[in-house]
């Protein structure tokens, strides 16, 4: 893999390496265009009234007040959506959600009216003048007794429905083989753990302008979405518009890490809006409508039992409730109602595993989207690297020795677990190996014995994970009944320059940069002459976007197929233009030249110049030179990594201090390691976030107690230490570049190594052998005091 | 209420609500939508602008408050065609990623240069933490900050 610092060698170039990112050039002047930078002429501005509590009937609205504010155009409620066929629309999960509550509100910020006025302070304005009575209802918030048989039923709505549960009783492995491995173990550890909810929180909050042209039929939709050509295909069905119709514009987009995913009931209202005042309707909504509204992450309720034989880990039994809030709008594929989550048997090799989840409905918002996780594998991977920590505790053996013991070894790939996954490649040990030499892991022991002694309470975290990222194959996977696939279209116009189109939908990930390299690699030619088109559904190939890290899994790899395909052909062309046969001709950077006679050959450029040209292009050929593919993968990528925590706990005020983070990541093949380390660094900081401060918490009412960043507590640059990167390269066998995609593993991997290390520093001289997430001073101390928090 | 601020030089004049933010007032001026609204709660920090060379976070400042200051935004770092220092550091040292935190970031990168040309890497970590960034772990602005100081030395040195 070759190297650059730059771009402009004579020695023509190839696109992998540590480029520079081409999007920074806008940003770093301040000209993105984000959401709000949009005015379009006629434009007006939606403000959204929301519930006071988290569970109550709707008596009456009475909008006449605020209709009758200055500057006010329309205040749209359930009974007008209901006209329009809106007032609910279906969630990802086949469930539906109201998109206006027009009988009851079943959680605290739930959607009631929306107002149209001139301007964003008189639509807020106009919020205070709209009178709803309600009649207050018991309201639940914990998952386990929402399945209380005398518990307030949610969902009335739904015909049938005499409980709270979500989903059925959904499983996965072998019970009775599970069984046999536990009747068989020397050492069995039980934990409850809890995955608390928490909340991606981007930097930039959701919203849209619509803008609907009576006239021609035509609907503009400027958002920031992850995935938008899949909610096009959503709007055309909830809104009965025709699907040609729509389009769909994200520009830039301020961070998503999966809160993008949904389709939100302010979308449907601005479109709404947009529809009856026949003008453009802007909507954003501000922090605590997005902390306390839009999807959340996480919320599992986890039972786990691990058991061990010889010394090596041998059976896991998982049950799970999941907490889905006041409707199902997790983002799942069809066929897996807990996403991923049974990959919960880790990097090793179990005799056997069996999970049961089952999900509710609480008086919580919905969502249940990815927080930087491809669906439900950070639960996976918290749970089982938590619970081989526990297990190492009650065997009295080192937890890296234990995870040394029980790997997946290389020779076993690709491998299937016992829950039905088939894992592509990896070195686990080789890479735990890595992290360890980094870190320097038998002296931080020592260390660690010495400090103790010196009454100062250090902690040393390790974690493993396997993650699956890249859905999915077409066979294995859809979601709302659309594969799982990505198109790229690339045009290699006579100059010899390039654009390539994708559906990959860029949050910060620098696809830009990254896309360019793929094709700059296969074609030869610069990465600054290649162009990448994305953010529009009039002039992108479908493909279902950015999220669960399938990027370069899946939009990469469409880009470097198509790619081929365009060499391919110039090949032909090439053949023509030398007069040879094309099988005579062999490729290097950028040129097609004859075996045999090296100096006789035909650049990229010249090639794409001959195929616009008047000549004549070879027999059954069209002329230009472009592709198109849609990539569909064989199978999900697996990237791996090991990271090693070391914390201080203030032995005064129980407050937790990261001080050194290792992460070794084994992503495959990287197509530039500085946007990768990029990533994880990223990711890194999320994971030490949820660890220790980021958490949506409730009252027993439902009210949100973490609906601002005053309260949602996300880490700043003093809670991060400098992370110590380091990286092995397994890889992917199936992906035509070895990619494996990483933006989640960091995500993934770090809450566990954080939380295994907080105990490590408490375990012996406090006893302490387990704690929930997030691990703040108040929970630390408690638990340092002996009066840990009994399980939810 | 007619409120004159000066905004990167230019006296800036407009009838606004007394309870008009200065974010808004900012980025109701043509051209100025560099600077970002991000929390409502002067946590995020996506907001910073410069007040008379000092930090401040313009969603929690109403413009009123602003009349006679002087207000420096992003936009203004760019001069004659040439990057700041700190742009061409977070450019350099990959400081961002969806580059909705970097206008603000950069705008207190800048502040703290001028009044600490030499900063160490937890003169860097203080400056930046009353602002968030989801996307890089801050451990790449931290680089590109002090990438900035070594290269406004660098200059300095030369000329």
């Amino acid at each position: 893999m070759a190297t650059i610092e730059t771009t402009a060698t004579a020695d023509r170039p190839i696109g992998f390496g540590r480029l520079k990112r081409k999007e920074d050039a806008r940003f770093i002047r301040g000209k993105g265009t984000y959401l709000d930078d949009i005015r379009l002429p006629g434009m007006v501005h939606g403000a959204m009234l929301r519930s006071p509590y988290a569970h109550a009937k709707i008596l009456s609205i009475d909008t006449s007040r605020a209709l009758a504010h200055p500057g006010v155009a329309a205040v749209v409620t359930a009974k007008d959506l209901e006209t329009l066929g809106l007032a609910w629309m279906p969630t990802i999960s086949y469930d539906t959600q109201a998109v206006l509550a027009g009988d009851k509100v079943r959680f605290q910020g739930q959607e009631v009216a929306f107002v149209i006025a001139v301007d964003e302070y008189t639509a807020r304005d106009a919020l205070a003048l709209i009178d709803v009575e309600y009649e207050p209802l018991p309201a639940v918030v914990n998952a386990r007794k929402a399945l209380d048989p005398d518990a307030p039923l949610i969902r009335d709505d739904k015909e049938g429905q005499t409980d709270n549960l979500a989903s059925p009783l959904w499983e996965a492995g072998d019970e009775a083989a599970t069984d046999k491995a536990f009747a068989e173990a020397d050492t069995i550890v039980t934990r409850d753990i809890i995955y608390p909810r928490c909340h991606p929180a981007p930097l930039e909050t959701c919203g849209m302008i619509a803008d609907f042209n009576p006239k021609t039929g035509q609907l503009d939709i400027y958002n920031g979405n992850q995935a938008p050509n899949a909610h096009r295909t959503v709007y055309a069905h909830v809104a009965g518009l025709a699907e040609h119709m729509i389009r769909i514009r994200c520009n830039d987009i301020g961070g998503g890490f999966g809160n993008k995913v949904p389709v939100y009931p302010g979308y449907v209202c601005a479109i709404a809006g947009s529809i009856v005042a026949g003008v453009p309707v802007k909507w954003i909504e501000d922090r605590s409508e997005n902390l306390m509204s839009t999807g959340f992450a996480r919320d599992y309720v986890m039972h786990a039992e691990m058991c061990s034989k010889d010394g090596k880990i041998t059976g896991l039994r998982v049950d799970v409730i999941a907490d889905h809030g006041a409707f199902d709008s997790t983002a799942q594929p069809t066929k897996f109602p807990a996403g991923f989550f049974h990959i919960v048997c880790g990097s090793y090799d179990l005799e056997a595993a069996h999970v049961k989840v089952k999900a509710v409905y609480t008086n919580k918002a919905p969502g249940g989207v990815a927080y930087r996780c491809s669906f439900r594998i950070t639960e996976a991977v918290y749970l089982v690297e938590r619970m081989v920590d526990a297990l190492a505790l009650e065997m009295k053996v080192d937890p890296a020795q234990l995870r040394m013991r029980s790997f997946i070894g290389p020779e076993q790939f690709p491998y299937e677990t016992t829950t039905g996954w088939t894992y592509d490649s990896g070195n686990y040990a080789a890479t735990m190996r890595e992290a360890m030499r980094i870190a320097g892991y038998d002296e931080l022991r020592n260390e660690q014995a010495e400090r103790r002694g010196r009454g100062e309470l250090m902690g040393i975290g390790v974690s493993f994970f396997t993650e699956g990222v890249g859905a999915g194959p077409r066979k294995h996977m859809d979601i709302l009944g659309l594969a799982m696939n990505d198109g790229a279209d690339l045009r290699v116009h006579p100059s010899g320059k390039a654009m390539v189109s994708i559906s990959a939908q860029t949050q910060g990930q620098g696809h830009e940069t990254t896309f360019a390299q793929i094709v700059a690699e296969e074609l030869g030619i610069p990465p600054e002459d290649v162009q990448v088109r994305h953010g529009d559904t009039d002039r992108t190939p479908y493909g279902l976007g950015t999220y669960g890290s399938r990027s370069t899994p899946v939009s990469g790899a469409a880009v470097a197929v198509v790619s081929r395909k365009v060499r391919d052909k110039a090949r032909l062309i090439a053949a023509t233009m030398l007069e040879t046969r094309a099988e005579d001709l062999a490729w290097e950077k950028g040129r097609w030249y004859v075996k045999g006679d090296p100096e006789k050959g035909a650049m990229i450029e010249d090639i794409a110049a001959y195929a616009y040209s008047g000549d004549p292009m070879p027999e059954g050929l069209e002329g230009g030179l472009d592709a198109q593919v849609i990539y569909d993968p064989p199978n999900l990528t697996y990237p791996c990594g090991a990271y090693i925590c070391v914390v201080d706990v203030d032995p005064d005020t129980a407050a937790v201090k990261v001080r050194r983070f290792i992460a070794v990541d084994d992503c495959g093949v990287r197509i530039n390691p500085m946007i990768v380390e990029g990533q994880i660094h990223g990711g890194l900081a999320e994971g030490i976030g949820i660890a220790l401060m980021e958490v949506i918490t409730f009252d027993e009412e439902g009210n949100c107690l973490n609906g601002s960043f005053m309260d949602y507590l996300i880490p700043t640059a003093l809670e991060c230490p400098d992370f110590e990167l380091g990286e092995t390269v397994t890889p992917c066998p199936h992906h035509p570049l070895g990619a494996k995609g990483v933006g989640e593993s960091p995500n993934v991997g770090s809450p566990p190594a954080i939380v295994n290390a907080v105990i490590d520093a408490l375990h012996e001289t406090h006893g302490v052998t387990h704690l929930d997430m997030p691990c703040t001073p108040a929970r630390v101390w408690a638990a340092m005091q002996g009066r840990p928090e009994p399980p939810q | 209420m007619e409120v004159t601020i000066t905004i990167n030089g230019e006296e800036v004049s407009r009838d606004v609500e007394p309870r008009q933010l200065l974010v808004h007032f900012i980025r109701d001026t043509p051209g100025l939508t560099g600077t970002h609204w991000g929390c409502d709660t002067s946590n995020c920090g996506a907001c910073v602008v410069l007040m008379d060379g000092k930090p401040i976070k313009s969603c929690t400042t109403l413009a009123a408050m602003c009349v006679g200051h002087e207000i420096r935004t992003v936009e203004s770092l760019e001069q004659n065609g040439r990057l700041d220092a700190t742009q061409l550091g977070f450019h350099e040292k990959h400081g961002l990623h969806c580059g909705f935190c970097t206008p603000g970031m950069l705008m207190t990168a800048r502040a703290l240069l001028d009044h600490n040309p030499n900063p160490t890497e937890q003169d860097i970590r203080t400056a930046i933490s009353g602002q968030i960034c989801r996307c890089t772990g801050y451990q790449n602005i931290v680089s590109a900050i002090r990438w900035a100081a070594e290269h406004e030395a660098a200059m300095k040195q030369e000329a």
